[in-house]
């Protein structure tokens, strides 16, 4: 799927603007962002629900801007699932191949083909108000999977479930896409989410896409401060306090599981930089805990720390206490600051 | 793809699909030429005929714009006409008033939710009845040997009956053909209408409210008259828009239990039919038309389009 | 909030007998005439209404099954409501999705186009197309009927759909149009059916309001009687006034009954779904 230099705008609102995108075949591919970051608007655009003001949109080399939806290969899940409330599971599922006049037998099969695909087998008689949220999720992914489109369109479809389902879905739906091996579409704005799943993922904001890459790379290399924000936990260290660490005041960041937390006057090992603060806060998550500094001049970090050795007694008595941080210079990146 | 070849369907609901403005504007035309061409183009015309003059020699329509039909408006005879069907109005509505807000603030305030279903189908059952056999009705019991003669008689109040019906606007030969009897047909017909809007306006009143002005020192009186009365009145003035308005055009309560003096719908279909006097028809119309648009933008300032 | 509503009804008071009193009047006051209709029909007398009644008996409604007159009349206005009905569906249904799925300029002009016909008196709507009608020189016939009746049915079919339109989740069109429906197979497997119940109870009101109707269709009728103009006409006549009555009682369960249904069917919610939140 190729955006080139696609832009939507709502009177002078630009949802989408001038954005250029490649994505391959197979791939599972996110949309990162915030509310309002023009990461649905550009799923709508590719499923067909909406037309760009400019620029073009091509699906496997060809132009698709002017076809309507049920002419594109692709398919969407909706984030309310939009499931017909008048059919049946079954019938629901089988609705794409009832359009394109699939004889019954075969469809009757493909249908519980697909329901034992997702784990819905024998629910076919149900009526979608009967079903959990997590069971019409999972009619949602089979009434699109069915149709066997190239391009599978998400739009943040586990919104709506706890948490613990929502991780067991993650890991379903990836197994689902390498099974099945077509390209997955992801909306969402759980940086988390995405970077479980992905393959790669673009970060929106503001209608405009802020970075590519893979996981890895957007967390390691984050481009721009937004990115700094967005994927992970934002530490931007600017001005003068930039300058004492690294020797140059351009804003960087470091992530805070780099970062370690010594006595003040701790010896400093080559190829580490430091400073000095104190504690201001301190946050028990079970497994790892994490503490805000105020560093010495201006600004904080954010370190977090595995409790390895240490109760949560231990750590929230940390509150307060004169610490230096150190960490290794090759974690500190760079980013651009928007202006 | 689609394995289903371009149908015809398929191919239109494409070009409509590259096309949504002309899509709305075919949905758009039926209705709108309908009632666009046909309904306001019959208003407009009604207003411009009320421009035009009957030529009393001929009984033809002079269509030449003049303002000779307005001043036959103001004749005193159609005068009295007018004045008649508003103070008509006006006593309706103020009858109406009165009689709806207490079931509206029983059924706000106490009434419990399945006694307000069952309230609520009291008041819209007869609403849903026929209106004209609603009507009829009232001159089986307003007749001299109805059952309200019947009743007044076995009363011993029958003479009052008469002292009433011998004074001299709102009496008449019988109580089945005398305002007074036309007045309280009008209640009864327009009376859902008021309530209504009333219940409605006195439910958003939030329970709060009354408690609040109770823990100021207010007496429940003093609470009724300075918090509830003025936020029922929206809904008191929204239902007055219909009494109004409707009695203001209607003629068929006046035709089964009225006399010769005329309100304003008789003298519309008076003088549109075969006098052929068109132009004071719509010259009559236009006043309660003139009338509710003023009644209206008082209403609407008053906040009245809240509580419909 | 039924624990508030009882705190309530506590510290403002048990109502008073006074206004349980003046409920109970207003609501016997809006049902006994309905009573009366009914009582009527069974009376002996011909020509007056004396109460009490001097007898009781079922003949009257073998007159009443007689007169071939009664039956014109209601044949015409069957026939009219039915037609009536099918051009305010598809005006109705045409303008809600019009205005429902575009944001126009116009949309509040066309909800108060709608309305109009209803709203203002029905004097002045039947006069204007009375006028019109015969500035056009089109003879008054059963079409002119409809075209008055329709004009202000069309509004409670409007209201029905777009009230429908309006509780339905719009991302179930999408899903089917993803699906590879076009709009026409769309409108047929998906908007058609979740409309249904609001175009039935927007049909059954408009035929309840054609065959009620009497106003507007004195301006819009030619010789034609319907069942409403033909208890108009009687109520001069002192002759076999019980059948009158036995019409009437007619007309009411006619009018009544498919309101009633169309208030069932609007009550009960339509569950959007899919939605877990």
């Amino acid at each position: 799927m190729r955006f080139s230099h696609v832009s939507r705008a709502f009177g002078d609102v630009r949802a989408v603007d001038d954005v250029t995108l490649d994505i391959l075949d197979g791939e599972f591919f996110s949309l990162l962002g915030p509310s309002g970051s023009g990461k649905t608007t550009c799923l709508r655009l590719i499923a067909g629900f909406d037309h760009p003001t400019a620029g073009s949109i091509e699906l496997h080399g060809v132009e698709v801007s002017g076809l309507p939806p049920y002419e594109r290969d692709v398919n969407t899940v909706f984030q309310d699932y939009a499931l017909f409330p008048h059919m049946s599971v079954a019938d629901n599922v089988a609705y794409g191949l009832m359009i394109k006049k699939v004889p019954r037998p075969q469809r009757l099969q493909r249908v519980d083909d697909m329901l034992e695909m997702v784990q819905l087998s024998g629910l076919g008689g149900r009526r979608p108000s009967q079903l959990s949220g997590g069971q019409r999720q999972r009619v949602a992914l089979a009434r699109a999977l069915i149709n066997r489109p190239r391009v599978l369109l998400l739009d943040e479809p586990l919104g709506a479930l706890d948490l613990k389902l929502r991780q067991q879905m993650q890991i379903e739906l990836k197994a689902i896409q390498q099974r099945v091996g077509i390209t997955f579409i992801y909306v969402t704005h759980d940086q988390e989410e995405a970077l479980t799943m992905s393959d790669r993922l673009a970060v929106f904001n503001m209608g405009r896409i802020e970075q590519v890459g893979t996981p890895a790379e957007v967390y390691e290399h984050p481009a721009t401060d937004f990115v700094v924000g967005f994927v992970g936990v934002s530490n931007l260290v600017s001005g003068d306090v930039a300058r004492a660490i690294n020797g140059s005041p351009e804003t960087f960041t470091v992530r805070p599981e780099k970062i370690l937390i010594r006595e003040p006057g701790a010896p400093v090992p080559d190829g580490l930089c430091w400073v000095e603060g104190q504690i201001h806060d301190v946050v028990y998550l079970g497994a790892h805990t994490r503490y805000r500094v105020d560093l010495d001049g201006t600004g904080t970090l954010t370190v977090t720390q595995q409790n390895v050795d240490s109760t949560s007694m231990d750590v929230m008595a940390a509150r307060g206490r004169r610490v230096r941080l150190m960490w290794h210079r090759i974690h500190n990146r760079r980013v651009a600051t928007h202006a | 793809m689609n394995a289903a070849a371009a149908s015809p369907g398929r191919r239109l609901s494409t070009f409509f699909y590259q096309r949504p403005t002309l899509a709305l504007i075919l949905l758009l035309a039926p209705p709108l030429l309908w009632l666009g061409v046909v309904y306001l183009g019959s208003l407009f015309s009604l207003v411009v005929q009320s421009f035009f003059s009957l030529d009393g020699f001929t009984g033809q329509v002079v269509r030449r714009f003049t303002l000779a039909t307005y001043k036959d408006l103001f004749a005193p005879a159609n005068l009295d006409i007018v004045i008649r069907t508003a103070s008509m109005a006006a006593a309706v509505t103020v009858a109406a008033a009165v009689a709806a807000f207490p079931v509206a603030y029983y059924m706000a305030r106490y009434a419990s939710d399945r006694i307000k279903a069952l309230l609520y189908l009291g008041i819209l059952l007869p609403l849903w009845s026929s209106y004209l056999v609603r009507v009829y009705s009232w001159k089986l019991i307003l007749a001299k040997e109805g059952i309200i003669n019947w009743g007044l008689a076995q009363l011993r109040l029958d003479g009052a009956l008469e002292w009433m019906l011998a004074l001299p606007v709102i009496g008449g030969p019988s109580l089945s053909v005398s305002s007074l009897g036309m007045f309280v047909v009008f209640l009864y017909v327009w009376l859902p209408y008021m309530i209504l809007p009333i219940e409605a306006a006195l439910e958003r009143v939030p329970t709060s409210f009354i408690e609040a002005s109770g823990d100021l020192g207010a007496r429940p009186r003093e609470t009724f008259r300075l918090v509830i009365l003025p936020l029922a009145f929206p809904g008191i003035i929204a239902g007055s828009i219909f009494t109004f308005s409707l009695t203001l055009g209607d003629f068929i309560v006046p035709y089964v239990l009225g006399n010769s003096a005329l309100f304003i719908g008789q003298a519309v279909l008076a003088h549109q039919g075969t006098a052929g006097n068109i132009p004071l028809a719509a010259a009559f119309t236009v006043v309660p038309m003139a009338i509710m648009a003023v009644y209206l933008i008082g209403a609407k300032k008053a906040g009245a389009f809240d509580a419909l | 909030m039924p624990f508030d509503a009882a705190v309530a009804r506590v510290t403002t008071g048990r109502p008073s007998t006074a206004l349980k009193l003046a409920t109970g009047a207003v609501l016997l006051f809006l049902h006994f005439p309905l009573a009366i209709i009914l009582l009527f029909a069974f009376t002996t007398e011909d020509a007056t209404f004396s109460f009490p009644p001097p007898g009781l008996t079922l003949s009257w409604f073998a007159v009443a099954w007689n007169r071939s007159d009664i039956w014109e009349a209601l044949t015409l206005s069957l026939q009219v409501a039915a037609i009536t009905t099918v051009v305010a569906l598809v005006l109705g249904t045409l303008a809600a999705a019009a205005v429902h799925r575009t944001r126009f300029f116009g949309r509040e002009t066309i909800s108060f186009l709608v309305i109009l016909p209803i709203a203002l008196p029905g004097i002045i709507t039947g006069i204007a197309l009375r006028s019109a009608v015969s500035l056009l020189g089109i003879p008054f016939s059963f079409w002119t009927i409809v075209i008055g009746h329709a004009t202000f049915c069309v509004v409670v079919v409007y209201n029905n759909v777009l009230a429908r339109f309006r509780r339905t989740a719009h991302s179930q069109v999408e899903a089917s149009m993803d699906l590879g429906a076009s709009a026409f197979e769309t409108f047929r497997y998906i908007v058609l059916p979740n409309i249904a119940t609001a175009l039935l109870a927007g049909g059954m009101l408009a035929f309840a309001l054609s065959f009620d109707e009497v106003i507007v269709t004195t301006f819009t009728a030619g010789q034609q009687e319907t069942l409403p103009i033909w208890i108009f006409n009687q109520l001069t006549k002192p002759r076999q006034r019980p059948v009158t009555n036995i019409v009437a009682i007619f007309v009411i369960a006619a009018t009544f009954i498919p309101i009633l249904l169309a208030h069932r069917l609007t009550q009960g919610t339509s569950e959007v779904a899919g939605t877990g939140k």
